[in-house]
């Protein structure tokens, strides 16, 4: 299959306000426009990547993710994964991801208790097989920015042991020459990015979508995507 | 209709902010008292806030006209052509006392009200920028008042999802009891698919759209036109509360109805709500509007008729819509989980009849409310005439490391990181240069082409020149624009001032409205679009007079844009516009004077508009051609602190020769305008250039990759230290 061939899904619920940006960055690396599905939707075509993309999903009311995580469209998200479906959170996304139970453990609100906008490195660790991380080298942190207020990974000690075992922390924070402080919102063991016990689901806060070029300031983020998409594709 | 515990007196028109004049004139055009509910709309449509009425006679000098305006003054916001077919529409608005009094709220409904603006004129919004101005750091109220606004800017932009791409933030005690908080938005349009508001159409169905209507806000246009008290606590309820969510849900309902060809006229409901948005589009429409209230979707039940045209509550549009298109927009609001409501229709009578409980709230003719609203010419003066500073006037002689690092861990200077990392200054993924640039640059969607924003204004030197002041506020975002290689194209400007009723403030007012004229003719930008704020005072005292521009401009490439930082080691440094024979600086109503001079307010420095556009048009035609590859504009703080922040942001030292005559504090913190620092890769190139072009150009010296700022030969600081104390100032306050 080429990367052309690849079928990509975006999920787009009342409050998204990264779905633009993801499709135009699926679509420069693949030359294919992703498909935009609307949360009341029931069903889902076939995909070989379905994206939950940032933004405010029900204006972050109730608790971030919360109502998404419960609209119609999910369950067929559900029925995706659990045939070995590809499915890739960021930020609003993975907290959909973590109020479905796709992906262990919880985001809370910043250490800070503020929204944080900003450039910060992120180091890829060595996970159990996903197509998410099996491109990236382990040796290269990869600078992408953050946007969020409840970017706070949590999970109780045990858990965080468990997760660690199995491979499944996909991205810590890291060091980067855009400086302050390393982990940007008090995430434990500073986990930016968590992969599904199968390594099929990916959430993850930065915006890899927001670093697709030069004139972004970095290419990281694109960098990152089309080793996940050629993974799926091969 | 009026029943008799219904008849008003002029104790309630005055309740209202209404004059014994403007009661009598109201009881004339209708040939009766008028009820609660019609004396309402009256004063709401005669407050300052809406009528213009002290400064309309001020606004009209302006230039408006250019080839590249689309849409002047008058409609929701104004609109410029930068090629390729497209509109930048855009508008700045003030949000000051509901901000003072409830800062959260009051920062996050500024952002969404401009939204609205351009998005009712069928623009997507493509950024946000804001000013910014609190009272003294070490006051008590600063700290909440930053932190709340703040919030409320990033709760509101965040979460609608437009970046917040630029902004500027000034401290001093005049704020302290009244802040200012203006917002801009900028959006894109199809030149040819631009909304506008005047109804059209007799028997036309109205349609209200959006959130529902409840008992916030009323009255607010009023509150925006009074002086504030020790009783501005009890108007808490007049602020109104945002729900960015459901201001995306109206923004994308409404962008997609206009795609389909179905709305004849829109017109957002900002301050006074259903009433500003009913009588102007049926005012420019030179027709009249009949409401059936009982319709309006109501939050809150036994909502009076008064309370709901004069609610100002969020997120709501009025919207004259094709006959035979209801069915089709009703399904696109239904999708978008929004009310959408026939209310009215649009009438042939040039009048304002709104019923309710079966009978007739107010009958009205909308040309008085319009035309007759007062139009003042109030006393003013000559501005003060001050006395110029000497540079020896301010004896200093610590090294300019020293000053350096005391100026840029001020919060006059620091870094606003603390603040603009709340901000998404990222989401919709076109920023190329957000928050801590000269100007911001947000790339047209899917194209090359560049819109480039900048806000300011300099308080400082309107009160102490306010002619001056007004002008150099456009003279600066213009530089700030040219810094990054765009073409200024239009200005939109927000007025704030004290009391116009005071002599002293009108004069600040119209002498610096004068001097904004001049500029914008000058540089060719003209004002398409504003709001003016008066009566910001706190138990008698006024702010400092603050005229702020936002411009907006275009580059064709992003790909020529600069930044201001360095950019590689071994470059060449010059300062453009200043005379390598300079050895002093104009320190009068600088920050160096306002750190270590007296308290006295002293001339600002000259300002040259002709100057002004030729080394503004050099630097973007340098800028452009590749002859200069950094540049930032000089402005608080001169000559070295510009030169620390082009170090500071990019890591790279550099080694500054210093005179050997003169004033060192003066050269190096003075601020004579029409100045930039630049770096190029071709120096012979650029001083030749300049040459040609009659520009004053002086080598200062050379980027360096050694971490440190050395001024002469034994003048040193670490980048380090600087990035701490520049870095850590905010911080440090915002932790009390």
């Amino acid at each position: 299959m080429t990367l052309s061939a690849l079928r990509v899904a975006i999920i787009v619920f009342p409050g998204s306000n990264c779905d633009r940006d993801m499709m135009v960055a699926i679509e420069q690396l693949t030359s294919r426009r992703p498909a935009l599905v609307w949360h009341k939707e029931a069903s889902l075509d076939a995909a070989d990547l379905v994206i939950i993309p940032g933004g405010f999903s029900f204006g972050d009311y109730l608790r971030c993710g919360a109502l998404a995580g419960r609209s119609p469209i999910m369950n067929a998200v559900l029925d995706h994964a659990a045939r070995g479906g590809a499915v890739m959170g960021i930020c609003n996304g993975f907290q959909i991801l973590t109020e479905t139970g796709m992906v262990p453990g919880v985001l809370i609100r910043n250490a800070g208790l503020k929204f944080s906008c900003r450039n910060v490195g992120l180091r890829p660790c060595e996970t159990l097989a996903s197509p998410f991380t099996a491109g990236l080298d382990l040796g290269e942190d990869l600078t992408i920015p953050i946007a969020h207020n409840e970017g706070n990974y949590f999970a109780d000690a045990d858990e965080l042991d468990r997760i660690e075992g199995n491979g499944q922390v996909a991205f810590r924070y890291a060091a980067s020459d855009a400086g302050g402080p390393v982990n940007p919102n008090g995430a434990s063991r500073d986990i930016a990015g968590v992969l599904s016990s199968n390594g099929r689901v990916l959430g993850m806060m930065p915006h890899p979508e927001r670093a697709m070029s030069k004139l972004h300031g970095g290419t990281d983020g694109a960098k990152f995507l089309l080793k996940s998409l050629e993974a799926l594709v091969s | 209709m009026t029943s008799a515990s219904d008849v008003m007196t002029f104790e309630n028109a005055a309740t209202m902010g209404l004059s014994r004049d403007e009661w009598d004139l109201i009881n004339q055009r209708l040939g009766r008292t008028p009820n609660l509910c019609e004396l309402g709309i009256f004063s709401a449509m005669w407050s300052e806030h809406c009528s213009y009425k002290s400064s309309k006679k001020w606004l009209k000098t302006l230039p408006i006209d250019g080839p590249q305006v689309i849409e002047g003054p008058g409609e929701n916001a104004g609109a410029v052509d930068i090629g390729d077919g497209l509109a930048a529409i855009f508008k700045i608005e003030s949000h000051n006392h509901p901000s003072f009094i409830e800062p959260y709220q009051g920062a996050a409904t500024g952002v969404g009200g401009i939204l609205r603006d351009v998005f009712t004129m069928g623009a997507r919004p493509v950024a946000l920028l804001n000013a910014l101005r609190f009272g003294a750091a070490e006051h008590e109220k600063t700290r909440h008042l930053v932190g709340g606004v703040v919030l409320g800017i990033g709760g509101y932009g965040n979460c609608i999802g437009i970046p917040t791409v630029g902004g500027e933030v000034n401290f001093d005690k005049s704020y302290n009891g009244n802040i200012l908080v203006n917002a801009m938005a900028v959006g894109l349009a199809n030149s040819d698919r631009i909304f506008r508001s005047a109804a059209t159409g007799p028997g036309n169905p109205v349609i209200y759209v959006g959130a529902k209507t409840g008992r916030d806000g009323i009255h607010g246009a009023t509150m925006a036109s009074a002086e504030f008290s020790d009783e501005t606590e009890s108007k808490r309820p007049t602020v109104q509360v945002g729900d960015p969510f459901t201001g995306k849900l109206l923004m994308e309902a409404c962008l997609e109805l206009m795609a389909s060809d179905s709305v004849l006229s829109i017109q957002d409901m900002g301050a006074a709500g259903l009433t500003s948005s009913s009588v102007e589009m049926a005012s420019k429409g030179g027709l009249g509007m009949e409401i059936d209230l009982d319709l309006v979707p109501a939050r809150e039940e036994n909502m009076s008729a008064y309370e709901l045209m004069l609610s100002e509550s969020q997120e709501r549009m009025l919207m004259v819509l094709k006959p035979d298109a209801t069915e089709t927009a009703r399904a696109i609001f239904n999708k978008w989980d929004l009310d959408f409501m026939p209310i009215g229709r649009v009438t042939e009578t040039g009048r304002l009849i709104l019923l309710k409980d079966g009978g007739t709230a107010c009958d009205i003719p909308i040309g008085p409310l319009v035309d007759d609203a007062p139009e003042y010419d109030r006393p003013h003066g000559d501005a003060p005439t001050r006395k110029q500073l000497a540079s020896s006037d301010i004896t200093n002689d610590a090294p300019i490391t020293n000053m350096l690092k005391t100026m840029l861990g001020h919060v006059d200077l620091a870094s606003r990181r603390w603040i603009y990392e709340q901000y998404d200054s990222q989401v919709m993924a076109d920023t190329i240069a957000g928050p801590g640039g000269d100007a911001a640059l947000v790339r047209v969607h899917g194209s090359k082409r560049g819109l480039a924003m900048s806000t300011d204004c300099t308080p400082r030197y309107v009160e102490a020149d306010p002619k001056m002041g007004g002008a150099q506020a456009v003279a600066e975002a213009y530089r700030n624009l040219s810094a990054i290689g765009a073409t200024p194209l239009a200005i939109t400007n927000n007025l704030n001032f004290g009391n116009p009723e005071k002599p002293e403030i009108m004069t600040q007012l119209v002498e610096s409205v004068l001097g904004m004229g001049d500029a914008a003719r000058q540089l060719d930008t003209p004002v398409v679009s504003g709001n003016v704020s008066l009566y910001n005072e706190t138990d008698g005292k006024a702010i400092q007079p603050c005229p702020v521009i936002g411009m907006v401009g275009v580059i064709e490439n992003v790909d020529d844009a600069v930044g201001n930082c360095f950019v590689a080691a071994d470059q060449d440094i010059f300062v453009i516009g200043q005379s390598d024979k300079a050895d002093d600086g104009w320190l009068g109503a600088s920050i160096y004077q306002q750190h270590h001079g007296d308290d006295g307010i002293y001339a600002p420095p000259p300002l040259d508009l002709v100057a002004e556009q030729k080394t503004g048009s050099f630097v973007r035609q340098q800028i452009l051609g590749g002859g200069i590859n950094a540049a930032h504009d000089i402005a608080d703080g001169g000559l070295a602190v510009a030169i620390a922040e082009m170090a500071m942001r990019s890591g790279f030292g550099a080694e500054i020769a210093v005179p050997k005559t003169g004033n060192l504090h003066g050269w190096a913190f003075g601020e004579d305008q029409a100045r930039f620092v630049v770096t190029t890769a071709d120096s012979q190139a650029l001083i030749a250039a300049a040459k040609e072009a009659g520009i004053d150009i002086t080598k200062l010296g050379m980027v360096s990759d050694q971490g440190e700022l050395k001024f002469g030969d034994n003048d040193t600081i670490s980048i380090a230290d600087l990035n701490a104390v520049f870095e850590g100032c905010i911080p440090a306050l915002m932790a009390g």
